[in-house]
């Protein structure tokens, strides 16, 4: 049997856009996102693992303004990751599944995440970047 | 094969199996949400990550035992994440299968890198 003859579920346009719906989208994008930044990772410990000379070429990338921007985009997207995920380790616990308090944890969410990735960035620019 | 249920015919094939990998995607999530905040505030609460003193965070045994519980926590996640998004969204089968195969070896990649920066700096001060 052809593979494109199986039964679809329905398809995301089916449904009205919500917030909630946004949420979940961008709990996906983020994590997308933040296995790129894995390289970055990967990178700044092997340059620590390669001594001085290679350190420092890694760390001012990384505090270029355009390198501040990547690390800045890559907290905000951890913290945002960070506080859907727990939200989604709730629902697998079976809790809060109602539409008024999925809406609700919706919205504390964004305000968690709002604050952790604002002093995140305080931290980052008051230490003036990354060396 | 025709005495084979529709339900016996389809078990197995899969790319994956999913409960085994459904629950490790948990098992990390927790780990991370524990070891992921650790990892960002302590490295955004150092005054200064030069190469001397981001050498000394790494080198010391707390947080390099740390850093060798992250990073494998990490690329597992990041690996089972990535492998579910390619699974829903890249349609053709000879596609999904390079599309696996080049993720999943670069999951490995950096892994590998990774683990040895840690191990490198860490083990390199304590002898």
């Amino acid at each position: 049997m052809a593979s494109n003859l199986r039964p679809l579920s329905p398809h995301l346009q089916v449904y009205r856009t919500m917030y909630t719906m946004a949420l979940s989208i961008l709990h996906r994008a983020t994590g997308v996102a933040l296995s790129g930044s894995l390289l970055l990772l990967a990178a700044w410990l092997l340059a620590l693992a390669s001594g001085a000379p290679c350190y420092g070429w890694v760390a001012a990338l990384l505090g270029s303004p355009l390198g501040l921007l990547v690390l800045a985009g890559v907290l905000a997207a951890f913290w945002y990751h960070f506080c859907t995920g727990i939200r989604h380790l709730v629902f697998d616990t079976g809790h809060c599944l109602e539409k008024r308090q999925a809406r609700l944890s919706a919205r504390v969410v964004i305000v968690a995440v709002v604050i952790l990735t604002g002093a995140s960035l305080l931290a980052l620019l008051h230490r003036g970047g990354y060396v | 094969m025709s005495s084979k249920s529709p339900l016996g015919r389809a078990l197995g094939l899969g790319l994956v199996d999913g409960t085994h990998h459904w629950w490790l995607q948990r098992v990390t999530a927790v780990a991370l949400a524990l070891l992921g905040p650790w990892f960002a505030i302590s490295l955004l609460l150092q005054p200064d990550l030069g190469y001397v003193h981001a050498h000394a965070w790494l080198a010391s045994p707390v947080n390099a035992v740390l850093m060798l519980l992250l990073v494998p926590a990490l690329v597992y996640h990041s690996w089972l994440g990535v492998v579910v998004v390619i699974e829903d969204y890249v349609p053709a089968k000879s596609k999904k299968i390079t599309a696996l195969l080049v993720v999943q070896f670069l999951h490995l990649l950096i892994g590998a890198a990774a683990l040895f920066g840690v191990l490198k700096v860490a083990l390199g001060s304590a002898a």
